[in-house]
Order: structure tokens, then sequence, then C-alpha cells
């Protein structure tokens, strides 16, 4: 009822010089059943440090956008930039870190071997590798847990460990597709707030998958509000949040306004899904 | 929803737990149904000596005119020199003999067969699991090795090898080269094979989303196959040498029947079907049963160990 929104067009006016810019971008699955319109004509650009976060419901594509920006998909249509670059170039330069919707640690690698490995890859040396493990460790709270192997730790354990390993090198985008889903209620607080402190430190651009209203509300600088069949963006919505944000900015009424707009998108795109 | 979410944690924790815990009570608990159908293998082997060697019994019998009691023909079927079917004891009399009762240099020591026999296998399995699993790697990683190379594989395995291996220690032995190493060749021909399908399977095995992580962190197809690749394909690789191994040694015997040879347990197979020393070609096709069990046992042992510390057990 407020500004309802163009779906389709919406060449935002993102604060800093776009890092990721998505034009048409359409992704068409060629399945038995016949084809999948898994994105259709998504225009969204992000600008150098924004937390931007993807809602919708189960099918709608957030997980395929995602895969698209890491060059792991191929839009069929469109134009998907990443620092001026093609995704795969941006692959090729090691500019993501992707946390997988499910943890996907190594089973006979230990947890700290298993956020060794990409620092492996990538060259860097014993110690720093270590500092980096031990740092990152810290941060999702599994400090103790270094030794262990991903077969002895809990689901959220193991998925907090993808999350440390996604951050243990310095990747300029974080792309993460439901990371907290496996968490309870109060890591997952102590988790927003340690990823907002990473964010406000390191200026990383961040993609967030949730299907938590309060959690897109509490960490993203823009929200943006997607429906299935075809996968589409159907509200972007900025958030007027202050960057520093305690936990009790989720008791104010701004923070009620924009979970309440935010529910009304994804209410309408339901609908919208349904015919 | 809830509950199903605790099954599948549960599920996903559990396996190697139980193994650990269930190892040493599965041996005891495996003992006795082994054991079971080892005695039944026994009594039936007996009851068929007996059926099988009376027919010459009662042969001899009636050409000296005598007769015999049930007694002294049970005993008679089970002390032939060459009975059709050896009794078991005497098949294991013979194995002792073989193993303990000469110096391992005579031409008698099952020992010394059994060496001659088991240093061909060895280096025919580690000419054929190296040649798998190079093969396979290559097939993994291109598309036109992949189509090329496997129809010829299945092929190679198709061709009676009873039929090739004298002409390949004929062919081998005219150029000069005799010995261990065509018997080797005949063994990397039979054992490339498992090793190639379980190693392609296995450098397939893990799932596309650690294929994805492996690509977002931009490694190259050398680390992948080090670092992924290979690690997940460890169960496979240990499966499919365990059937070469005693692939391995059937190419090896194979490799020994054709006239000439002297050394090895096929050697001691034919030259026992030469004579019509049944005793002698029993206890060698044991020695090499043995051999072979022993040999897939140590491959298991090799494997539990590493795929424990691995955290890959089940
Ligand atoms: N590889 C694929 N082949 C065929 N169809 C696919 C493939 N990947 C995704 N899809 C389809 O594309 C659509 C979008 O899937 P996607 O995984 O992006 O949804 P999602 O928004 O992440 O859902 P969820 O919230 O359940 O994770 C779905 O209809 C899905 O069936
Ligand atoms: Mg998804």
């Amino acid at each position: 009822m407020m500004n309802r929104p163009e779906p389709a067009l919406h060449l935002s006016q993102a604060p800093a010089a776009p890092v990721i810019e998505a034009r048409g971008v359409s992704l068409t699955f060629p399945t038995a059943d016949g084809p999948v319109h898994a994105l259709k004509d998504v225009n969204l650009s992000i600008g150098q440090g924004e937390f931007v976060s993807f809602i919708g419901p189960s099918g709608c594509g957030k997980t395929t956008f995602l895969r698209t920006i890491a060059a792991l998909e191929r839009p069929t249509a469109g134009t998907l930039t990443v620092n001026g670059m093609t995704p795969d170039q941006a692959r090729r330069a090691r500019a993501y870190g992707y946390v997988f919707q499910a943890p996907g640690l190594y089973p006979w690698r230990t947890i700290a071997g298993n956020i060794s490995l990409p620092l492996e890859i990538m060259g860097f040396d014993k110690a720093d590798r270590e500092a980096r493990i031990a740092r990152v460790l810290e941060l999702v709270e599994l400090g103790q847990f270094g030794s262990r192997y991903p077969w002895q730790l809990s689901g959220g354990m193991q998925q907090r460990a993808s999350i440390a390993r996604a951050l243990a090198f310095d990747a300029d985008i974080l792309l993460m597709d439901e990371p907290f889903g496996a968490l309870d209620e109060i890591v997952r607080d102590r988790l927003n707030e340690a990823l907002l402190a990473l964010w406000a430190r390191t200026g990383r651009t961040i993609g967030f998958v949730t299907h938590s209203i309060p959690e897109a509300v509490y960490l993203s600088t823009r929200i943006v509000v997607m429906s299935p069949r075809p996968g589409r963006i159907t509200d972007v919505i900025e958030s007027p949040l202050p960057r520093e944000r305690p936990l009790e900015i989720r008791d104010s009424k701004i923070f009620a306004e924009l979970s309440h707009r935010v529910r009304e998108g994804l209410r309408a795109g339901h609908g919208a899904g349904d015919d | 929803m809830g509950r199903v979410m605790t099954e599948t944690t549960v599920s996903t924790l559990t396996p190697p737990r139980a193994a650990r815990r269930g190892w040493a009570g599965q041996a005891g608990r495996s003992a006795l149904p082994v054991l079971t159908v080892l005695a039944a293998i026994v009594v039936a082997w007996y009851l068929a000596a007996v059926w099988m060697n009376a027919p010459w019994v009662r042969d001899q019998a009636a050409r000296a005119g005598e007769t015999v009691t049930t007694g002294q023909l049970l005993r008679a079927t089970m002390a032939q020199e060459r009975p059709v079917l050896p009794a078991p004891h005497q098949v294991a009399a013979a194995l002792w003999e073989g193993v303990t009762g000469q110096s391992v240099t005579s031409k008698r020591s099952l020992v010394r067969h059994g060496w001659i026999t088991l240093s061909a296998t060895l280096a025919g399995f580690a000419l054929g699991s190296a040649a798998g699993i190079l093969l396979a790697v290559g097939i993994v990683h291109s598309r036109v090795m992949d189509l090329s190379i496997m129809p010829w594989a299945v092929a190679s395995q198709t061709i009676p090898i009873l039929a090739i291996a004298p002409m390949v220690i004929v062919v081998l032995a005219s150029v000069g080269v005799t010995g261990l190493l065509p018997k080797a060749l005949i063994s990397a021909w039979l054992s490339f094979f498992p090793v190639l399908v379980g190693m392609v399977k296995g450098l397939r095995a893990p799932d596309p989303m650690q294929f994805d992580l492996m690509r977002s962190w931009n490694a190259n197809g050398g680390q992948v196959l080090r670092f992924l690749r290979f690690p997940s394909s460890l169960p496979w690789l240990f499966a499919s040498l365990k059937v070469a191994i005693a692939a391995a040694l059937v190419g090896t015997i194979v490799g020994e029947l054709p006239a000439g040879a002297t050394q090895g347990l096929g050697a001691r197979l034919l030259s026992g079907s030469y004579y019509g020393q049944t005793i002698q070609i029993w206890s060698a096709l044991f020695a090499a049963a043995i051999l072979a069990a022993g040999l897939v046992w140590l491959i298991g042992a090799v494997a539990r160990l590493t795929l424990r510390r691995m955290g890959l057990a089940r």
C-alpha cells in the first residue's frame, strides 16, 4: 500500500560503486518435466560494504542467485558483473567466501584441518594459517573443537565450522546461504552480533539468505524479497537502521515497522506464486 | 519435523562410533557361523572322499579275490597314495609336510614355491594397481580418455586369460625375458581392471557441493585430486584392491601353468596332475587359497586402520 515496487525494475541507488551488478538476469534449468524458471529478469546492484539479505519462500531462487553470483551457475540471459569482471573472473581472483546451505565439511579432516584447506589451496604459510584458524574458531565459538572430527560435532556446530572456513581467508564478498538455519536462538543471536562486528570491522560485502524476518531486518542494509515460479525480486527494502546495531534494537518501533513491511512483501509474493 | 531432524543428526553421528564399538565384538559373533560352515564342508568332503575312492578299493579287492568289510573300506578310502579325492587330513598332512618338512630351498617345499608365486603376485599387483589408478585419474579428468579407454579395458577382460597366458610366456621367453616378469605381467593384466573400475567410481564419489567448494576457492585440478578426490576414493580403492590381489594371484598361477614352468604353486599343480599326484594338487591349491586369504586379510586390515584414522570407517 505504500510505494509498491515495480517488479524487475530496481535500479537502486547504491551508496558506493556497485560490487555486484545484475541486469536482466534469468536462469532456466531444463528438466525432464520441462524448463524450471529459477530466476527471471533479476535486476539488482549491490554496493561495496553492503549487507544484503535475500528472503522468500522455498524454491524462489535464493540459492540459485547466490550460486550465479559465485559463478557456480551461468545465467541463461542477462548480464552479471562482479567488481566490473565476469563472475568467473572474480572467482579466479578468489573474491568469494561461500557458506553453503549444508556444512559440507570433509570427514577425513579435523575441524581445524577443514578450515585450513582453503588456506592451503590459496598458499598461506603455516604460521599464518594457524593464527587464522584460531581466530575464526574463536569467532564461531568453537575454540575447543579444532582437533575434533566433523562427525563428533552436532549439526549446528558443523554449520558454524563451515562459516569459520569461509571467514578464514579474506574474501571481499561473503555469500552465506542460510548459515544460521540449524542454530538455537541464543547462539544465533551471538553469531548475528559477531557477524555484524566482523562486517563493520572489515567492510566486506555480504549476501545473506535467510528465512527469518527478524534476522534479515537485524542484519541488513537492504532486504531483497523474492517470490517463486518464476523466481524474481518483488521488493527491495532499504533499512534505515544505523550500522551500529545492539541486539536491543530489535525491540524498537522502527524494527517492528520494517519487519511488518518485509512480511507484507512476502505475503504479496506468496499470493503471486499461486496463479 | 523436529523428530526428522533429530533422526538425521543421530544417523550422521552414529556410524563411526558404532563401528568403533562393534569391531571387537563382531569377530566373536562371526566366528560361530564360519566354524559351522567349515565343519559342514569337512563332513561333506569326507563323505565325498569315501564315495569317490571306494570303487578303486573294491576293484583292488576283487582283483585279489578278497572281500572287504565296511571298516576296512572306510580306512582304505582315506589312505590311498593317489586317491580320486584325497581326504582332508591327507591334504592337511601334505600341506604341513610341504611347509615344515623340508628346507625352504628344496624343490618340494611349499614355502619356496609359495614365495615364488607370491613375489610375482605382488609385483603384478603393484603394477596393475598403479596402472588402474593412473588410468582412472586420466579417465575422470578427460572425457576423451573416458570414451576411449573404458571400452578397451572391458574388452581386455573378456579375452580368456588361459588362452593368452601361454602366448605371453612363449613370446617373452623368445626375447629372453623369463622368470618373474612374464608372470607379473599376466597378473597385472587381471588386477588392473577392478582397481580401474573402483577408482573411477571413487574419484567421482565426492558430492557436488564439495566440488563447488573447491571451485569457489579456485582450486586447480591437481589440488582437487589431492585434497578431495583421492581421499574420498579410499574406501573404493581398498575394496577394489581386495579383488585385485586375488585376481593377481590367479594371474600368476595361470602364468605358471604353461609347459616348462618348474617353480611356483602353479607348477606344483601342473606337475601333480601330470603324475596323478592328487594330494600334491590339492595341497598346492590350498596353499594358494591360504595365500590369497592372507593377502586379502592384510589389505582389509590396512583399510580398516587407514579409514578409521581418517574418520571414514563405517
Ligand atoms: N540444478 C537444478 N536443476 C533443476 N532445477 C533446479 C536446480 N537447482 C535449483 N532448481 C530449481 O530452481 C528453483 C529455485 O531453487 P533454489 O534452490 O534457488 O531455491 P531456494 O530459494 O534456495 O529455496 P530454499 O529456501 O528451499 O533453499 C527450484 O524450483 C528448484 O527446483
Ligand atoms: Mg536454498
